[in-house]
């Protein structure tokens, strides 16, 4: 009998480093440090070269130094006289408020549309699709600009308001649209308001409580109780109640025309409707493809299938069509979000002030500090994107179609 | 029982009878398509409604439209109160829309022809059918396009040939060993090329060329869209697909890299990386030497196309069955040469509808430029034409003529896209 013996342990070689694949990535992603270190040194080394030769250096002082500008639509105080960083929160909370109206109108345009784009009525369908061909192919920042313009150049001033026979006028005597922006009633909080909040914060939890009861009453008895009516009971008359009950504690403040402008209400700038409107129409487009797409994905055999079993129209679509057709709708949906967010910042171009307007734009102009403040920007949106991309893993991996 | 009891028998067919109006013809497709139940037929009036509404307003400005003042004021006084659209004002700044302010006037025959070029050298990317030997001609056209449009001595673009040719003879001779050694080869070439032709380039060719110089910042209108769109997208599918192959190396460090990389620039807003082109990448340049706006512009949204075609790329690779890349391992295919030879060719046909959807929002994108005062076809039109006396207050005809552009455009590519996408179906349906 012969033993076995162990095949000769070969002896590590320089060569192997180059013609052995086990050690030839390790070579790669050596070079690969060197020339990322090197030419990342080469970048710092010029940059500071550069910034010595014009007097410079890197400091996040001017945060704290007074802005000295003025920003005519601001969410929280804000005055001439606070600092940098005031102001660019004022940006960056005027920039959420223009992503999430924007998202919700988007949202709400992009289903009608991609809906509508698949319905039978031929002129309507159509119509959709020249409505989404038209904006898909346009910039959103012509979109911006046209939009802006029809605001500023189409809409009455104040002063057509004026006088017994006022050549424009305010619709229901509420809403003014001008064009230095949008007048719309301010809700005035009196005493007890909070009580009628709270009833109407109440009325919702209940709704959803006695949604649940149903479902649970269903699958236990196959009993089936109303939804719709006793929803719309539990969210309104307990609140009407209690604001009749504690005296109609919450009034609106009219605007009214007072000299030569309006008073009184809220002022939504031209500006901010102009990006609102022009990011939802545009954005509406792209997300009307996502629900046509969405929708077609479903196999007809799906609802035919529920049609065979019995059901309604309305629950095959609420119960077997949207549930699997949101699983391919949202992923894009999110990223288009994702988008309406980025897109904001174009409002520099009309002149709303958001974060790349007050921190990319003037801070920037005025202090001279351009590296701190396009890395703060960049830093910001990167923030919002990756909070975004983690809420849609969560979401993707919520819906994931558990395969065995 | 006979047959002879019946009473009458036809003995022959009933000719057909026309179906009654109302299932038939345009009256029964309206009936179909148009009004099929009351929630439809609201739905149709409210449309048609609509169409009237816009063509109502659209269709006497359009035909009322003025085409020969010179100005506002006197196209309103041609007009006399009627609506309609002085379109004049594309006619008299018609050179200005296309090539900005600044293009020397006598030399507009440049960027024209270029671009009458740039149709002969997109056509055989475009059309495989297309004999391959015009390739070649595309090949050339990078140089000959930046002859014709900044001008200056043929030297340059001459030895910027000369070196990509040099590389390619190298990478040639040397990939048949290790593809490795031919890429790096012939990068290093095309290097030692530029190097040695650069000194020997006299600092004074410019003066006295055949065709004088034009500097960057001279270039605009929507010339500076369409050279911004085509150099950004063809600079960034070679860029995207070695991000995109970096993504899914084994090796960690490049993978994270890669990573880092797209991640980072997804998530920024491109009007960002555009102030970065215009106010912070000049520190990162050598101290002493000047690089124009237009090319750090070209970086940096070269750079951005890259990530997203990346992505796309990486959809397609991905989308690949698990079995081609075990069948070029069997076959003994080294890593370029499975890349190569099985897996890009078929994973870049998967992605070209993403990778036309990016080209044509980074088109779309090109028009961002204005905002860091760059004069392109929108930067003209709200700069010095909209500021202009004389044609003050002009913002249809001009943001129309600037969304009929970009639509034309956007719209012919993704037309195409969905004509390719057909052609390339090889799957049996």
């Amino acid at each position: 009998m012969t033993t076995m013996t162990d095949p000769p342990q070969e002896s590590f070689r320089l060569s192997m480093l180059l013609n052995d694949t086990r050690y030839r990535s390790y070579t790669f992603q050596f070079i690969a440090l060197i020339v990322l270190i090197a030419s990342a040194a080469f970048l710092m080394s010029n940059l500071f070269s550069n910034l010595a030769a014009a007097g410079l250096n890197i400091s996040y002082q001017f945060l704290g130094t007074p802005a000295g500008y003025d920003i005519n639509q601001t969410l929280i105080d804000y005055s001439s006289q606070s600092t940098n960083a005031r102001a660019a929160l004022v940006g960056i909370l005027n920039t959420l408020l223009v992503a999430f109206l924007a998202c919700v109108t988007a949202t709400i345009f992009g289903v009608i549309a991609g809906v509508l784009r698949l319905s039978n009525n031929w002129l309507v369908s159509k119509l959709m699709s020249f409505y989404v061909e038209i904006f898909r192919n346009i910039p959103v920042l012509i979109w911006i600009i046209i939009i802006f313009t029809i605001m500023i150049a189409v809409l009455p001033g104040p002063r057509a308001f004026r006088g017994d026979e006022p050549a424009a006028s305010m619709v229901f005597d509420a809403i003014a649209f001008t064009n230095r922006g949008v007048y719309i009633p301010a809700p005035v909080w009196g005493a007890g308001s909070l009580l009628v909040v709270a009833t109407f914060l109440l009325s919702i939890v209940g709704v959803i409580a006695y949604r649940r009861y149903a479902t649970k009453l269903l699958y236990d008895t196959g009993r089936l109780l109303p939804m719709g009516w006793p929803s719309l009971a539990i969210l309104f008359v307990p609140t009407l109640l209690v604001y009749f009950i504690m005296g109609m504690p919450i009034g609106l403040d009219y605007p009214v025309l007072k000299g030569f402008n309006f008073s009184g209400g809220i002022k939504v700038g031209g500006p901010l409707i102009a990006l609102w409107f022009a990011l939802s129409i545009y954005t509406g487009a792209f997300i009307a493809e996502n629900v046509r797409a969405g929708i077609q994905a479903i196999s007809k055999g799906q609802s035919e299938a529920a049609g065979a079993l019995g059901l309604r129209q309305g629950r095959i679509m609420n119960l077997v069509v949207l549930p699997q057709a949101l699983r391919v709708i949202i992923p894009p949906l999110i990223s288009q979000y994702l988008n309406i967010t980025k897109n904001s910042s174009l409002a520099i171009a009309v002149g709303y002030a958001d974060v790349t307007a007050t921190l990319g734009g003037i801070t920037l102009n005025q202090t001279g500090r351009a590296i701190e403040c396009v890395l703060l920007l960049m830093l910001f949106y990167l923030t919002i994107s990756l909070c975004i991309s983690a809420v849609m893993n969560v979401y993707n991996n919520s819906v994931k179609l558990k395969e065995r | 029982m006979s047959d002879t009891s019946a009473a009458f028998v036809r003995t022959e067919q009933v000719p057909p009878s026309p179906p009654p109006t109302s299932a038939t013809g345009p009256v029964k497709w309206a009936k179909d398509n148009l009004f099929s139940t009351p929630l439809y037929s609201l739905l149709t009036i409210a449309a048609f409604y609509f169409i009237y509404l816009i063509l109502a307003n659209t269709l006497p400005w359009i035909a009322n439209g003025v085409w020969g003042t010179s100005s506002l004021a006197e196209c309103r006084e041609a007009l006399n109160g009627v609506s309609g659209g002085c379109f004049s004002v594309l006619t008299e700044r018609w050179n200005q829309l296309l090539f900005g302010f600044k293009y020397p006037a006598d030399q507009y025959w440049r960027p024209a022809l270029t671009f009458l070029l740039f149709f002969a050298a997109a056509a055989p990317v475009l059309f495989f059918k297309l004999p391959r030997q015009l390739l070649l001609f595309t090949a050339l056209f990078p140089f000959i396009a930046f002859y014709l449009i900044w001008g200056g001595t043929i030297l340059t673009p001459i030895l910027a040939l000369v070196g990509f040719v040099a590389g390619y003879f190298v990478y040639q001779r040397f990939v048949a060993g290790s593809f490795a050694a031919g890429f790096f080869g012939g990068i290093a070439t095309a290097f030692v090329v530029w190097i040695i032709g650069g000194m020997l380039i006299p600092a004074n060719a410019n003066e006295g060329a055949l065709l004088s110089t034009v500097p960057s910042r001279d270039l605009g209108g929507f010339m500076l869209n369409m050279m911004l769109g085509v150099t950004c997208v063809s600079l960034s599918v070679p860029l995207g697909i070695a991000l995109a192959l970096g993504r899914q190396s084994d090796m960690p460090l490049i993978k994270w890299i890669c990573v880092v990389f797209i991640e980072f620039i997804r998530g920024v807003p491109l009007i960002t990386l555009l102030f970065v082109a215009s106010v912070m990448l000049a520190y990162f340049f050598p101290p002493g030497t000047t690089t124009d706006l237009f090319l750090r512009v070209v970086i940096m949204i070269t750079m951005f196309s890259a990530a997203y075609i990346a992505e796309v790329i990486r959809g397609g690779l991905a989308a690949l069955p698990r079995g081609q890349y075990e069948a070029a391992d069997s076959l003994g295919l080294d890593y370029p040469q499975a890349m190569r030879l099985i897996i890009l060719p078929q994973a870049l046909k998967i992605s070209i509808p993403g990778i036309v959807n990016v080209a044509v929002g980074l088109f779309k994108d090109t028009v961002l430029v204005s905002v860091i005062s760059m004069f392109d076809l929108l930067g003209m039109i709200r700069g010095p034409i909209l500021a202009s006396t004389e044609w003050n207050g002009v913002y249809w005809e001009l943001l129309g003529f600037a969304s009929l552009l970009f639509f034309v455009v956007c719209y012919g590519i993704s037309q195409y896209s969905q004509w390719l996408e057909r052609q390339l179906a090889t799957d049996h349906r």
